[in-house]
C-alpha cells in the first residue's frame, strides 16, 4: 500500500468515500503489537494474590514492555484480574522507589545513602543489638536467643527468600520472625490441620467445576480472588447451586443464587445449626462418617462439654485462662503427646499446649498415642457422634436466627441445597477466607465447617472439600517455609525452652508414633543438616542446640508489646505494612517509635517507612519527629519480574517465576538482601570464639551468585530446600529422608520439587495438553497431589462412591491405588489392610484410614488435641460486640488472648453497661481494586483511580438513624481511635433483625492509609489487638463502634474525642478482659 | 441437568462458564414489587459526551463564517449593481470575518499544527471536510477580491474573484448548519431541516448589518433590505424549528441569548429599513444591532445544543418515544 | 444510501459480545485496556455511584464498568436483603464499532477509519483534534484527550488483531463476560444465550446492538443487558447522525440558493421586475 496523498487514493481506489483503506496513514500501516516485537517472553506469576495466575512478561531492550496472562495456565487460563492486569504499572511505574534512603535518629527527613554503606550499617546494627540483648537462659532454661530483633513479612516473597530469612535469623538467635500468615490465615492451619491432618485447602481451584453446591462463606470470592472465581462460574454453568453467606451483598452475591446476610462473627452458630439439622434429620453420610471420621471413637469419662459448663469445657484454669486438654482425650489412649508441656524431671505431662502449637498441624495432624476405643454403632453415650449431637442440640434454626440474624426460610434453603447436594453422587464445597479466620475464635469457625463437611462426606472427593482461599501470592509458602515464630520448615514446631532441651526430648514429645509424623526425626535431622552441614553431627544432636528456644508467644502482636516495653529494639520489615495492615495500627506505630532501628524493604514508600515524619500521631501531637530516636533504613525491593523464585499458591502449588530484567537502581531482591546480609555479618564475626556466634559461623551459606549485582542463585536455594541424598543428588520425595544425618532437606514437604535435578515448579505444560488435574503444571505439595485425602473418594472397599464422582480407587488386579490424581495414600496398601496391634508410623494406619496425617487416620469431628480453646466449636461473641451471647454465660471466648494497654482498650459488650455507646457492628474487608494495606495498589494509578477514597458502607436505615448523607463524611469511633470515611448508603449492607432488635452493620474496606496517590484513614486504627488463642490471629472482622456524621476531629482534639467516648462507655483497663 | 461429574475429556461439549446463569437455582421469596423509578439515565450522567468545542471558538466561527459568506454575496451583488462602496465594505468585511473564523476554527483544534490534515481527504459524509474544501475554494477568492478592491490592482481578476466569492458565499454561510446538525446533539440534529435557513437568515442579516454600519447611506439599500429579509427568515426558521422539536425545544426556548438575538435582529432590521435610510447614526446603530443579534443567535444555538447534550433526558426520551411509536406501529400490522 | 460502509461488513468482521449477566464488575478490562494502550489515569474522584468511580467512556477510559443497584429481582435469585428485591448489575461498556459509525463519517481528516476487521479506529498521527467526532457519537464514547489534543477511544486493539491476538480486555476478563470473535458467530451465540437467560427467569434480559436493522446498522460490540439500556447510560435507540446527512445537504443547498437569490433580489429590487427575491 502506498502512502501518498490519501485524496488520490480515495479518488483512484475502491474507498471512494474516504472512510477506510484510503485514509490509512503510514504509521497505522506499520503498527505492530509490542508483544509481537518483544525480544523474549518470560514466564512469571502474578505477585498479588494467592490464586497464582500465570503471567507472560514481554521484554524488549531489557525493559519489560507488557505483562499479561499466560493462556497455558490451568488455573487462570490466561486471565488476570485488575491487579494482575496492573502489574506492568506496578513494576515499571516511575513512581516506584529505586534509591536507598536513611533517616538518622531524630532527623526530619530522609537522606540518600549508598546501598553498600546501608548494608554495612544494617549488619552492624544487627550485631550490636544482638550482643546487647542476647539471652542464654530464661528462668533457668537455655534459650540461646535475642528478643532484641524482630522481622515481619514474607507472604509477598518467594519461598527461597523466606527460607533464607528463616535460616539466617534463626541462626542469629532471632525468634520473633513473623509474616502475614499470622494475621491472615493462621487459624486455617489450626482449623483444617487438626480436622484433617494438613493445614492447607483440601482441594484445588479447578476442581470447583465438579461441585454441585458451592457455599462461599467468610470469603468474597469474586472480589478477592476474581480469576479463581471463573471456576465457580464453571460449576454454575454445569448446574451447581451457588450460595454466598456474608454480612454484605457483594460482587460475589451478585452472581450467586442465594445470598444469606449474616451478622459478622456469628458463623459458628450458623454452621452449628446446620450441623444440628444434619444430625437431627439423619442426613449425614453414614458409611463415610463411620469409617472415615472419629465419630465412633469414645471419649474419656471426665470430659465435660461447654453445654454443661455454660460455655466452658472441662479443664479450664481461670487464672491462666488456658485449658488442660487431657480430659478431651479419647478413652483408652495414653495421655496426649500433643505438644504436651512437660514438667521437667517428673515426666508428668499436663495437657497445656504451648502457644502456636496448633499450627504444627499445617502439614500433618496432631500427634496421639495408643489405640482408641470405638463404637461403630455410634450409640455409645460417650462416642464422638453422641457428644456432637448433645453439643449442637441447642443450635437450632431459631437460635441461628437470634444469633446470626438469618431468617428461618433462608436458613432452610441453605440446609436443603447443601444436604441435597451431598452424598455418593453429589458433592458440595465450602469456600472461605479471612471472613472466618480473623476472629478471636477463628480456628473454631473453620473447625465447624470441617465437621459439617466430614458429616456430609465431602472431604477428599471431587467437587467437595474446603477451599481456603489464601491471601498473598506466596502466603501458603511463607507458612510452609515459615517466617513464623513457632514453626520450622514443614510445620515442625520450634522448640520450647521448657520442654525441649535436647533433640531426643523434642522428638519424643513431638513426633507421634502413628501416622506420618512418625517420620519427623528424619525431617528434622535433614533440616538441621541442611542448615549446619558438617557441623551437625549425631554426637552434637545435629546442632539442635543452635535453635533458639521459645518461651511463650512471640507473635507479631507480642512483638509490638515487646517494642513498647523496650525489649525489642531492631525491626526488619520485609514486605509488610503493619502501620496500615495490622490491628490497632496506632499501636504498631507507637511500637516502632520505641525502636533503635528499623529496616523497611518495599516496592513503594509505605506508611510503615514514613510514620515518623507524617504519621497520624505527628498530626495529633502524640509523637514529635525530632523526639523519635528510631533510625530508619528504606531499601527498595526488586519486583517479581526482577528476580527468580517460587510462589506457593493457595492450593499448595509451587510455581516458579523467572527473572525478566535486572532491577534498576538500588532495588534488590530479598534473596540478595538476606544472602549478602548474612555474608557481611559472617565476615564481621569471622574468627569469633563467642559461642553465641557459632550458629551463624557454622551455617551453610555459600550460594552461587551471578550478574552485576551478585544475585544469589534462587534455584540453588530451591535445591537445598528440596534436599539431597548422601551423594549430593536431589531427593525425589520425603519418604527418602533419613534421621541418621545422611540426607539434607530444607523443608520436607517440599521434598520432590527438585526431583531429578529438575525444577518441577517451573513446569508449564499447557492445560490444553493435559487432563483437568493438570499434574504437569508446576508442582504441589505433598507429592504433587491436588486433592488431599483423596482415598476418601472411594468407599472403604476401594471402589468409587459413584461413577460420576470418581477420583482415586483401588485397582485390585494391579494391587494398587490408581485414579486421576496422585493417590493420597500408600500406593500398595490394600483397603483390607488392618494394622497389627504394635504397629508404628504409617503402618499403624489401616486400609480405610484416608486421613493419613492424623495419628488415628480419621477426620476429626471432635478434636481431642491441637485446639486450645475447645474440642468442639462453640459460639462466643467477638471481643467487642453489641450483642449478648444468647447461648452461654461466657460472652467471649474464655481462652482468647487480650492485651490490655492504654492504646488497646476494649469495649463493654452485650448487656454490660456502656455497651450501647458502641452500638454497631463493624466489619472490614477488601475491594477488587485494591490490595491489602495498599502498598501495591494505592501507589498504582490504574488501580488507585478505580477506588479513590476511603468509604464506609451503611444501610439506608442506619443512615437515617444517624443522619448520614450519601457522599458526605462520617466519623467511626472505637475505644482505640476514630477515623473518617465517605458515606456510601446502600441496600447491599442490610440491617439485621435478631432477637427482637434491629442491628446495623458498618462495612469498611481496610486498604487506605495516609500515603500514595489515594489516601484515607486506615480501618485498622479502630481494631483492637485481641487474638485467637490457637493461632494468634487478630479479630478484625467483627467489632463494635459508633458512627456519626461529619469529619473527625483533627490534631490533639482527636485523642480527646476518643477518650470522651471511652469515658461515656466507662471503659477501664480491665473492660472486656474477663474470661 | 447438573453436569458436575468428573470427566477427563475437557472437550468442547463441556460447557464453559459463559453459560453460567446466576440466580437460576435460587428460590426467591415473593416480595411486594418496589415501584420502579423511571431511570432516564445512569446517575444522571449524560448519554453523550460533551462536545469539546469552546463557545468562543465554534459559535464565533459559526457567526463569522456566516458573516463572511453572506457579505461576499452581498459584495458581488453590490459590485454588479454599481455600488462600489458597499462592495468594498462587504469584501473587506468578508475577508476580516473569514480571517477571524479561520482563527477560531484553528484555535479550537487540539493539534492546530495539523490543520492541513483536513486536506488529506474529501469526505461528503463530513460537513467539516466539505466545509474545508468550500473554504479552500472560497478563501483565496474572497482574499483576492478584497485585496484587488483595496489596492486597485488587477481589477479584472478582482471582479472575477468577487463573483466567485459571491457564488461560494452562500455555501460558506450555510454549510455550518450541516456541521452542527450532523451530530448526535439532540437540539441540533433534530433541527436539521430549519437550521440551514436559520443560519442563512442570520448570516444575511449580519451581512446587511455590516453594510449598514460601514457603507454610505446612499449605497446601503441592498444591505437594509437584506437585513430585513435575513432577520425575517431567521425568525420564521427559529419558530418552525422550535415547533418541530417539541419537548426538545426547551433549551432553545429557555435561551435568553436566542431571545435577545432575535430581538436585536428584528429591531436592527426594522430600524435600518426606517430610520436607517435617513440617518447615518441610526444606520450604524441598526447595523451594530444586527451584527450583535446574529452573534447572539449563533451563541444561543450553540449553548442550547450543549445543554441538550448534557441532559440525558433530551437524548433518552425522544428515542424512547420513537421506539414506542415504532412498537405501536409494529403492533398494528 | 450513499453512506453505507464501503467494505461489506459480513466477511471477517470481528467484534465483542459482552454478556453482562456473568460480569463480576472486577474492572480488569478497564485496567488491561489502559496497560495495553497506555491510556492515562482518568482522575481520582470518589463518585458514590456504587462502585463506579470512572464515570463513563471518554478519551482516557476506553472500557468502563457500570454498577447499578436496584430494588428489582434478578431471575430467581434470592438476594436475602431485607424485605425488598435487590440486584446489583454490572456491565462493561466500550466503543460499539458501529456498522454506521458517525464518528468516522464526520471525521474531516480521515483520522478515524474502518479497518479490515470492520472496526473503527482513530489514527493518532492524523487526528488534528477538531473534536467533531465527539458530539457525533450517539453513545458518548469518543473523547478528546487534554494532554495530546487528539481524539481517543477503543481501537479494538487494532495492533493486537494484526498480531493474531485477542483484544486486551477480552483476554483478561476473568469470567469471559467479554467475548471476542467473529461477529456473526457471536450474534448466534448471543441469541442462544438470551434464550437461556430468559428461561432462567431473567425476563428483563435483552440484546443491545445485535440488530443490523437499528439506527446504526448494528454494532460491532454488542451486549446482553439485564435492564433498559438507559439504566446503564446507553441510548435506547441510537441513530447514526449521518443517516440524515443527505437530507441535511439538501436543506443546506436550498438555504444557500435562497441566500443567493435573496441577496441578489435585494440589490436588484429597483431593477428588472420579477426579481423580488425569495420570501
Ligand atoms: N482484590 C483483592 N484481592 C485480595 C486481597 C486484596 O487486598 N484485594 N487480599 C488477599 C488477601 S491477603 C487475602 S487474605 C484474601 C482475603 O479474601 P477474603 O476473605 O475474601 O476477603 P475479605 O474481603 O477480607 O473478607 C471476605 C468477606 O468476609 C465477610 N465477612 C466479614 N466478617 C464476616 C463474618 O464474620 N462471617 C462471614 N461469613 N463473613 C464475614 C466480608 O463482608 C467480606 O465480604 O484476599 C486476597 N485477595
Ligand atoms: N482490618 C483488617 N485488617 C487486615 C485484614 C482485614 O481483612 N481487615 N486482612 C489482613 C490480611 S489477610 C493480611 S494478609 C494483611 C496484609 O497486610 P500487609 O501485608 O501489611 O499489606 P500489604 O500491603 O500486602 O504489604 C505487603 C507489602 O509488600 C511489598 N512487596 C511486594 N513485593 C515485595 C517484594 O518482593 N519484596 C519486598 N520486600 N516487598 C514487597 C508491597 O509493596 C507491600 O507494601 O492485612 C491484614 N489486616
Ligand atoms: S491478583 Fe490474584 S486473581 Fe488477580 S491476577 Fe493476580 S493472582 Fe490472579
Ligand atoms: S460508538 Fe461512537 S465512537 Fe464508537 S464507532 Fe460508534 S460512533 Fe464511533
Ligand atoms: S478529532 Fe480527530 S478523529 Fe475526531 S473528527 Fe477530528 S480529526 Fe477526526
Ligand atoms: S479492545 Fe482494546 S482498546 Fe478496546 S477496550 Fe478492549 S483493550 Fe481497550
Ligand atoms: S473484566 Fe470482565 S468481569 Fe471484569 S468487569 Fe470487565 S467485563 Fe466484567
Ligand atoms: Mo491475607
Amino acid at each position: 500500500m502506498d502512502f501518498g496523498w490519501p485524496l488520490l487514493r480515495q479518488l483512484t481506489g475502491k474507498d471512494r468515500t474516504g472512510r477506510a483503506a484510503a485514509v490509512k496513514s503510514a504509521r497505522t500501516g506499520a503498527l505492530t503489537a509490542r508483544t509481537a516485537t518483544a525480544d523474549r517472553v518470560v514466564k512469571s506469576v502474578c505477585p498479588y494474590c494467592a490464586v497464582g495466575c500465570a503471567q507472560n512478561v514481554y521484554v524488549r531492550d531489557e525493559r519489560v514492555i507488557q505483562i499479561e496472562g499466560d493462556p497455558d495456565s490451568p488455573i487462570s487460563r490466561g486471565r488476570l484480574c485488575p491487579k494482575g492486569a496492573a502489574t506492568l504499572q506496578l513494576t515499571t511505574d516511575p513512581g516506584r522507589r529505586r534509591k536507598a534512603l536513611h533517616r538518622p535518629p531524630g532527623a526530619a527527613d530522609w537522606q540518600e545513602i549508598d546501598l553498600a554503606t546501608a548494608m554495612d550499617m544494617v549488619a552492624d546494627r544487627i550485631i550490636e543489638t544482638r550482643r546487647a540483648t542476647w539471652e542464654w537462659e530464661k528462668d533457668g532454661r537455655r534459650v540461646a536467643r535475642t528478643l532484641g530483633i524482630a522481622s515481619l513479612g514474607g507472604a509477598t516473597l518467594d519461598n527461597e527468600e523466606n527460607y533464607l530469612i528463616k535460616k539466617l535469623l534463626t541462626a542469629l538467635g532471632v525468634v520473633q520472625i513473623e509474616n502475614q500468615a499470622r494475621v491472615c490465615h493462621s487459624s486455617t492451619v489450626v482449623g483444617l490441620g487438626t480436622s484433617f491432618g494438613r493445614g492447607g485447602a483440601t482441594t484445588f481451584m479447578q476442581d470447583l467445576q465438579h461441585s454441585d453446591c458451592v457455599i462461599i462463606q467468610g470469603s468474597n470470592f469474586a472480589e478477592a480472588h476474581p480469576v479463581g472465581f471463573q471456576w465457580v462460574m464453571e460449576a454454575k454453568a454445569r448446574g451447581a447451586v451457588v450460595i454466598h453467606v456474608d454480612p454484605r451483598f457483594t460482587r460475589t452475591s451478585a452472581l450467586a443464587d442465594l445470598h444469606v446476610p449474616i451478622r459478622a462473627g456469628s458463623d459458628v452458630a450458623f454452621l452449628g445449626a446446620i450441623i444440628n439439622h444434619v444430625l437431627e434429620n439423619d442426613l449425614y453420610f453414614h458409611e463415610y462418617v463411620v469409617n472415615y471420621t472419629n465419630a465412633a471413637t469414645i471419649l474419656r469419662e471426665d470430659y465435660r462439654d461447654a453445654e454443661d459448663g455454660d460455655g466452658l469445657f472441662s479443664g479450664f484454669d481461670a487464672e491462666t485462662r488456658t485449658y488442660d486438654t487431657n480430659s478431651w482425650q479419647y478413652e483408652g489412649m495414653e495421655v496426649t503427646a500433643a505438644g504436651g508441656e512437660r514438667d521437667a524431671g517428673s515426666g508428668r505431662r499436663t495437657g497445656r499446649v504451648p502457644p502456636g502449637r496448633g499450627e504444627m498441624s499445617g502439614a500433618a495432624g496432631v500427634p496421639l498415642e495408643g489405640a482408641p476405643d470405638r463404637d461403630e454403632t455410634l450409640r455409645h453415650p460417650r462416642c464422638v457422634m453422641q457428644v456432637l449431637r448433645r453439643h449442637f442440640a441447642r443450635y437450632t434454626p431459631e437460635m441461628a436466627e437470634r444469633v446470626c440474624g438469618v431468617p428461618r426460610e433462608l436458613f432452610d434453603q441453605v440446609c436443603r441445597h447443601l444436604t441435597e447436594n451431598s452424598g455418593p453422587d453429589k458433592t458440595a464445597e465450602f469456600v472461605y477466607a479471612v471472613g472466618w479466620t480473623q476472629h478471636s475464635d477463628g480456628s473454631q469457625f473453620i473447625r465447624a465447617a470441617s465437621i459439617l463437611q466430614l458429616l456430609l462426606g465431602n472431604i477428599g472427593r471431587p467437587g467437595g472439600g474446603i477451599q481456603a482461599l489464601r491471601g498473598h501470592a506466596s502466603i501458603q509458602g511463607s507458612s510452609d517455609v515459615p517466617t513464623l515464630f513457632n514453626l520450622l520448615p514443614g510445620y515442625i514446631p520450634m522448640p520450647h525452652a521448657h520442654e525441649h532441651p535436647g533433640l531426643r526430648d523434642f522428638l519424643r514429645a513431638d513426633a507421634p508414633h502413628k501416622g506420618c509424623w512418625a517420620d519427623m526425626p528424619g525431617y528434622l535431622v535433614s533440616l538441621l543438616k541442611a542448615w549446619w552441614g558438617e557441623a551437625a553431627q549425631p554426637d552434637n544432636d545435629f546442632r539442635f542446640g543452635y535453635l533458639p528456644r521459645l518461651t511463650g508467644s512471640h507473635s507479631t502482636y507480642d512483638t509490638v508489646l515487646a517494642q513498647l516495653d523496650g525489649v525489642c529494639k531492631g525491626y526488619i520489615l520485609l514486605g509488610e505494612n503493619p502501620a496500615v495492615g495490622s490491628a490497632n495500627a496506632k499501636m504498631q506505630r507507637l511500637g516502632m517509635a520505641e525502636l533503635d532501628w528499623l529496616v523497611v524493604r518495599d516496592l513503594n514508600m509505605i506508611e510503615s517507612a514514613t510514620w515518623w515524619r507524617d504519621g497520624p500521631e505527628i498530626e495529633t501531637g502524640e509523637l514529635k519527629t525530632a523526639d523519635i530516636g528510631t533510625e530508619v533504613f528504606f531499601l527498595p525491593a526488586a519486583s517479581h519480574t526482577e528476580k527468580s523464585g517460587s510462589f506457593t499458591n493457595t492450593n499448595r502449588l509451587l510455581q516458579w517465576h523467572h527473572q525478566a530484567v535486572e532491577p534498576a537502581g538500588d532495588a534488590r531482591s530479598d534473596l540478595w538482601f538476606m544472602y549478602h546480609l548474612g555474608r557481611i555479618i559472617r565476615e564481621k564475626l569471622a574468627g569469633s570464639q563467642d559461642p553465641m556466634d557459632a550458629p551463624v559461623l557454622d551455617l551453610t551459606w555459600d550460594y552461587p551468585v551471578s550478574g552485576e549485582v551478585a544475585e544469589p542463585d534462587a534455584e540453588a536455594v530451591l535445591a537445598e530446600i528440596n534436599g539431597r541424598d548422601p551423594e549430593g543428588r536431589p531427593l525425589s520425595g520425603y519418604h527418602e529422608l533419613k534421621d541418621d544425618g545422611s540426607t539434607t532437606c530444607g523443608c520436607w514437604i517440599y521434598c520432590g520439587v527438585y526431583a531429578d535435578g529438575v525444577n518441577q515448579a517451573a513446569r508449564r505444560r499447557p492445560h490444553t495438553e493435559q487432563d483437568w488435574i493438570a499434574a504437569e503444571w508446576a508442582w504441589a505439595w505433598p507429592a504433587n497431589r491436588r486433592v488431599l485425602y483423596n482415598r476418601a473418594s472411594a468407599r472403604p472397599d476401594g471402589r468409587p462412591w459413584s461413577e460420576r464422582k470418581k477420583l482415586v480407587w483401588w485397582d485390585a488386579d494391579a494391587g494398587r491405588w490408581t485414579g486421576f490424581d496422585v493417590p493420597d495414600f500408600e500406593l500398595h496398601k490394600s483397603p483390607r489392610y488392618r494394622p497389627p496391634p504394635a504397629a508404628q508410623g504409617v503402618e499403624a494406619l489401616s486400609g480405610i484410614d484416608p486421613f493419613i496425617m492424623q495419628a488415628d487416620g480419621k477426620g476429626w469431628l471432635f478434636a481431642p488435641a491441637g485446639v486450645v480453646d475447645g474440642p468442639l466449636p462453640t459460639h462466643y461473641e467477638p471481643q467487642d460486640s453489641p450483642v449478648a451471647n444468647p447461648l452461654y454465660g461466657h460472652q467471649r471466648n474464655p481462652a482468647r488472648k487480650v492485651y490490655p494497654h492504654e492504646a488497646n482498650r476494649y469495649h463493654p459488650s452485650g448487656a454490660e453497661p456502656g455497651a450501647s455507646v458502641y452500638p454497631y457492628v463493624v466489619t472490614t474487608y477488601r475491594l477488587t481494586e485494591h490490595f491489602t494495606a495498599g502498598g501495591m495498589s494505592r501507589h498504582t494509578p490504574y488501580l488507585a483511580e478505580l477506588q479513590p477514597e476511603m468509604f464506609c458502607e451503611v444501610s439506608p436505615e442506619l443512615a437515617a438513624e444517624r443522619g448520614l448523607v450519601h457522599g458526605d463524611w462520617a466519623t467511626i469511633v472505637t475505644a482505640r481511635n476514630a477515623i473518617e470515611a465517605r458515606v456510601m448508603v446502600t441496600d447491599r449492607m442490610p440491617s439485621l433483625r435478631l432477637d427482637g432488635r434491629v442491628l446495623h452493620q458498618i462495612g469498611l474496606p481496610f486498604h487506605f492509609g495516609p500515603n500514595g496517590l489515594v489516601r484515607g484513614d486506615a480501618a485498622n486504627e479502630l481494631a483492637s489487638i485481641s487474638l485467637d488463642p490457637n493461632s494468634h490471629i487478630q479479630e478484625v472482622k467483627a467489632l463494635s463502634a459508633d458512627i456519626r456524621p461529619g469529619r473527625r476531629p483533627r490534631g490533639p482534639a482527636l485523642p480527646e474525642f476518643v477518650r470522651a467516648y471511652q469515658q461515656r462507655a466507662g471503659v477501664t483497663g480491665t473492660t472486656g478482659t474477663e474470661a | 441437568m447438573s453436569q458436575t461429574d468428573v470427566r477427563l475429556d475437557g472437550s468442547a461439549e463441556v460447557r464453559t462458564e459463559r453459560e453460567a446463569t446466576p440466580g437460576s437455582a435460587g428460590h426467591r421469596r415473593e416480595r411486594p414489587a418496589a415501584p420502579r423509578p423511571s431511570a432516564d439515565s445512569y446517575y444522571g450522567r449524560p448519554v453523550l459526551n460533551e462536545p469539546t468545542w469552546q463557545a468562543a471558538d465554534i459559535a464565533g466561527y459559526l457567526f463569522l463564517g456566516g458573516l463572511a459568506g453572506a457579505s461576499s454575496t452581498l459584495a458581488a451583488a453590490a459590485e454588479l449593481t454599481g455600488r462600489p462602496h458597499l462592495a468594498r465594505v462587504a469584501k473587506v468585511g468578508a475577508l476580516g470575518a473569514l480571517g477571524g473564523s479561520l482563527y477560531a476554527l484553528i484555535h479550537d483544534l487540539g493539534r492546530p499544527d495539523r490543520f492541513v490534515n483536513m486536506l488529506r481527504v474529501f469526505k461528503v459524509t463530513s460537513p467539516m471536510s466539505v466545509g474545508t474544501w468550500i473554504l479552500t475554494a472560497y478563501g483565496p477568492q474572497a482574499g483576492c477580491a478584497a485585496a484587488a478592491d483595496v489596492s486597485g490592482l488587477a481589477p479584472r481578476l478582482g471582479r472575477a474573484a468577487t463573483l466567485g466569492a459571491g457564488l461560494a458565499g452562500p455555501a460558506v454561510a450555510t454549510y455550518t448548519a450541516a456541521l452542527i446538525c450532523d451530530t448526535a446533539v439532540p437540539a441540533w440534529h433534530e433541527g436539521f431541516r430549519e437550521m440551514p435557513f436559520l443560519f442563512a437568515g442570520s448570516a444575511t442579516a449580519a451581512a446587511g448589518g455590516l453594510g449598514m454600519l460601514a457603507a454610505p447611506l446612499a449605497e446601503a439599500g441592498p444591505a437594509r433590505r437584506a437585513a430585513l429579509l435575513g432577520a425575517a427568515v431567521e425568525c420564521v426558521a427559529a419558530t418552525r424549528m422550535e415547533r418541530r422539536l417539541g419537548p426538545l425545544a426547551e433549551p432553545l426556548k429557555r435561551s435568553s441569548l436566542l431571545r435577545v438575538g432575535e430581538a436585536l435582529s428584528l429591531l436592527g432590521a426594522l430600524a435600518g429599513i426606517t430610520a436607517g435610510r435617513r440617518s447615518r447614526i441610526a444606520a450604524m446603530a441598526a447595523g451594530a444591532a444586527l451584527l450583535a443579534g446574529s452573534a447572539c443567535t449563533r451563541f444561543g444555538i450553540f449553548r442550547a445544543g450543549m445543554e441538550s447534550a448534557n441532559d440525558p433526558k433530551y437524548t433518552v426520551q425522544p428515542q424512547r418515544r420513537r421506539l414506542a411509536k415504532a412498537q405501536a406501529e409494529a403492533d398494528l400490522t | 444510501m450513499a453512506f453505507d460502509m464501503d467494505e461489506k461488513p459480513a466477511e471477517g468482521r470481528v467484534g465483542f459480545f459482552t454478556d453482562t449477566s456473568i460480569c463480576i464488575g472486577c474492572k480488569a478490562c478497564e485496567v488491561a485496556c489502559k496497560e495495553w494502550n497506555a491510556v492515562p489515569e482518568d482522575g481520582l474522584t470518589f463518585t458514590g455511584w456504587s462502585y463506579d468511580n470512572t464515570v463513563g467512556l471518554g478519551a482516557d477510559t476506553w472500557r468502563h464498568v457500570a454498577f447499578v443497584e436496584q430494588r428489582r429481582p434478578l431471575g430467581h435469585q434470592e438476594p436475602g436483603v431485607g424485605d425488598m428485591d435487590f440486584r446489583w448489575l454490572m456491565a462493561s461498556d466500550v466503543c460499539k464499532h458501529c456498522t454506521h459509525a458517525a464518528c468516522l463519517d464526520v471525521c474531516p481528516t480521515g483520522s478515524l477509519f474502518r479497518t479490515e476487521y470492520g472496526t473503527v479506529v482513530v489514527q493518532e498521527d492524523v487526528c488534528n483534534g477538531c473534536g467533531y467526532c465527539v458530539p457525533a457519537c450517539p453513545f458518548g464514547v469518543i473523547g478528546k484527550r487534554e494532554s495530546s489534543g487528539t481524539a481517543a477511544k477503543c481501537t479494538m486493539c487494532y495492533d493486537r488483531l494484526g498480531a493474531g491476538q485477542e483484544p486486551a480486555c477480552a483476554t483478561t476478563c476473568p469470567t469471559d463476560s467479554i467475548q471476542f470473535g467473529d461477529l456473526e458467530e457471536l450474534r448466534e451465540r448471543a441469541a442462544r444465550r438470551l434464550e437461556q437467560v430468559h428461561a432462567a427467569g431473567m425476563s428483563s434480559a435483552r440484546l443491545y446492538g445485535h440488530d443490523s436493522g437499528d439506527g446504526v446498522g448494528g454494532t460491532g460490540a454488542f451486549f446482553l443487558l439485564l435492564d433498559e439500556p438507559e439504566v446503564y447510560g446507553l441510548p435506547p435507540d441510537p441513530v447514526v447522525t449521518t443517516r440524515d446527512l443527505p437530507s441535511m445537504w439538501r436543506h443546506v443547498g436550498l438555504a444557500a440558493l435562497g441566500l443567493l437569490a435573496g441577496v441578489a433580489a435585494t440589490a436588484w429590487r429597483a431593477g428588472p421586475p420579477g426579481g423580488r427575491g425569495r420570501s
